[in-house]
């Protein structure tokens, strides 16, 4: 009977073989704080809590670009962060002198919000960027800070 | 690219997140589910005009098993993390749990039952043949070359008891392919409980025709006879599973025709419109009415020997046509509609890219090559049954 299913008995032991590597492979893989609250790595948490910080803040911006809060304070960008458009800028707020934010490409950046799209608001300003620009930087005549350009009999 | 948009999608609806290799994969996994169901027809239900296609229909359910997880992993990109399936199982994600759906699947009922009937072959073709060739066989007799009856008939038994878990196993295989998308309840295009059902029938309509396919013409390139019981019985089984099908998908359309709910009129005007081609006339018309009258005419009328083999080929070919377009418009179609219900949107297939035609071209051709290689290390073959030295018949055959 033992030589007649021996074929499966080594059948049985390769599977054997393959599920205690398995087993292994896992214990040497998973890394250990996995599941401790859910579905990720527990120590996940500490790591990325670590990380420097990237963004600012506006009030950071705030503190010493005056100029641009009373030009924001007149038009619609008064609730847009400062960060939103620039960048994260921590490290320029940490060190002013030495590193300085790039120009923005406008005619990329104001895209992003103002693009035409059916699905948004119609009162939110959308324009279709080809027609409306022919390929200008927004900036050619919208000054970002304060974008409506108000026509001088109307001031 | 700008991709034309009819009245109001919502932005994430304005570009299809499911590609062409989506469409692929429930078309290569029903392609698996179908061969193996009928093979199971011989070795279960004891269909004895079926065996020539026995070993054929094994192998190609594994041939196609192996490619049916790439397009997925194209899909997603870092194929090397579709471990952490099994490495961290996540059990609330029907996705997730597809690994060890199809790892049983592949593992537990298709390498097991394709080893078992394949050992008497394998032990032979250890001791005849040299080589590189004669190493595989050897260690796929995993080092013991008892092929005596009694061992045989063993396998025998332990084959059909595989085959018995593999008939439900292939229908979750499947079934759980029409979960998926039948478990979308915020896509009314997808969402019904009919789906699984659906799926599995359809598979088996696609499995059934692929292997009746693939046996005419490797016997043709073969020059040998082709067993006309055998293809008059696989084609009344595929007429048989084809008017299941049928009447399940018009079930489901009548119902949702009747229900009409909410939704109705936007997929009633995308079905007029835009799948009009691909569902009306490809996957209704050409690839299910006309089969399926094709081989009903066999079953009604009397032909030749070469007429029957031209209409099986032909009803073969627009089975699996229509068979592909069914998953087009399943997986493709369902994205095609805003939630709005008030806009649609284009599929614009790109070409030579990651998940483009060219790839989908690729990954369909992938399961014919190792089909190819898996068909001349394991010949399955009636004839190639009494091997030189060979005394037995071979372990499907003892029953």
């Amino acid at each position: 009977m033992f030589k007649d299913i021996e074929h499966l008995i080594r059948l049985a032991v390769v599977i054997a073989i393959a599920l205690v590597a398995f087993v292994i492979l896992r214990a040497a893989v998973v890394p250990h704080s996995f599941g401790q609250y859910g579905h990720y790595r527990g120590a996940a948490i500490g790591e990325i809590a670590s990380r420097p910080v990237a963004f600012a803040g506006h009030d950071t911006c705030e503190a010493c670009h005056t100029d641009v809060v009373d030009q924001k304070k007149l038009g619609k960008h008064v609730v847009v962060a400062c960060e939103a458009c620039h960048g994260a800028l921590a490290k320029h707020a940490d060190d002013p002198g030495s590193v300085q934010p790039g120009k923005l490409d406008t005619a990329v950046v104001c895209a992003r919000c103002h693009e035409a799209n059916s699905a948004k608001p119609k009162g939110f300003p959308q324009v279709a960027t080809a027609d409306h620009a022919g390929g200008l930087a927004c900036d050619t005549c919208h000054q970002p800070h304060r974008p409506k350009i108000e026509t001088e009999g109307k001031k | 690219m700008q991709i034309p948009v009819e009245g109001f999608m919502y932005p994430n609806e304005v570009e299809l997140q499911w590609s062409v290799l989506i469409v692929l994969y429930p078309f290569i996994t029903g392609l698996v589910a179908g061969a193996f169901i009928l093979a199971s027809l011989e070795r279960v239900f004891r269909v004895e005009a079926v065996k020539p296609t026995y070993r054929l229909a094994l192998l190609t359910a594994l041939a196609f098993m192996l490619v049916a997880p790439l397009p997925l992993q194209l899909h997603l990109g870092h194929p090397e993390r579709s471990l952490e399936m099994y490495l961290t199982p996540h059990r609330s994600s029907a996705m997730a749990m597809f690994g060890f759906v199809y790892l049983w699947y592949l593992m537990a009922v298709l390498l097991l039952e394709i080893w078992l009937d394949y050992r008497h072959d394998i032990v032979v073709l250890s001791q005849t043949e040299r080589g590189w060739k004669r190493l595989v066989y050897r260690v796929l007799t995993l080092g013991s070359s008892n092929v005596s009856e009694r061992a045989l008939r063993i396998d025998e038994r332990l084959g059909y008891f595989i085959t018995l878990i593999g008939i439900p196993s292939a229908f979750l295989l499947h079934g759980y392919v029409g979960f998926i998308f039948g478990s979308v309840k915020a896509n009314p295009w997808w969402s019904s409980p009919l789906m699984p059902i659906v799926f599995i029938f359809s598979a088996m309509v696609s499995g059934i025709s692929a292997v009746m396919l693939l046996y005419m013409f490797s016997t043709r390139l073969r020059r040998r006879e082709i067993d006309m019981r055998c293809v008059d019985t696989i084609a009344r089984y595929l007429l048989y599973t084809f008017i299941i099908d049928f009447s399940l998908e018009m079930l489901d359309l009548i119902h949702r025709i009747y229900e009409a709910d909410e939704s109705f009129r936007s997929l009633d005007f995308m079905v007029h419109t835009r799948l009009w081609m691909s569902q009306v006339i490809v996957q209704i018309l050409l690839g299910t009415v006309a089969p399926i009258a094709l081989l009903g005419l066999t079953q009604f009328l009397r032909f030749s020997d070469l007429a029957r083999k031209g209409i099986y080929v032909l009803a073969g070919c627009l089975t699996m046509i229509g068979i592909f377009a069914m998953r087009w418009n399943v997986v493709i179609g369902g994205q095609l509609f805003s939630k709005s219900f008030l806009g649609y949107t284009t599929y614009k297939m790109s070409f030579a890219t990651r998940e483009g035609l060219l790839t989908a071209i690729a990954l369909m051709i992938l399961p014919f090559v190792i089909l190819w290689v898996l068909v001349k290390l394991l010949p399955p073959w009636p004839e190639s049954a009494s091997l030189p030295g060979s005394g037995a018949a071979p372990a499907h055959g003892a029953s």
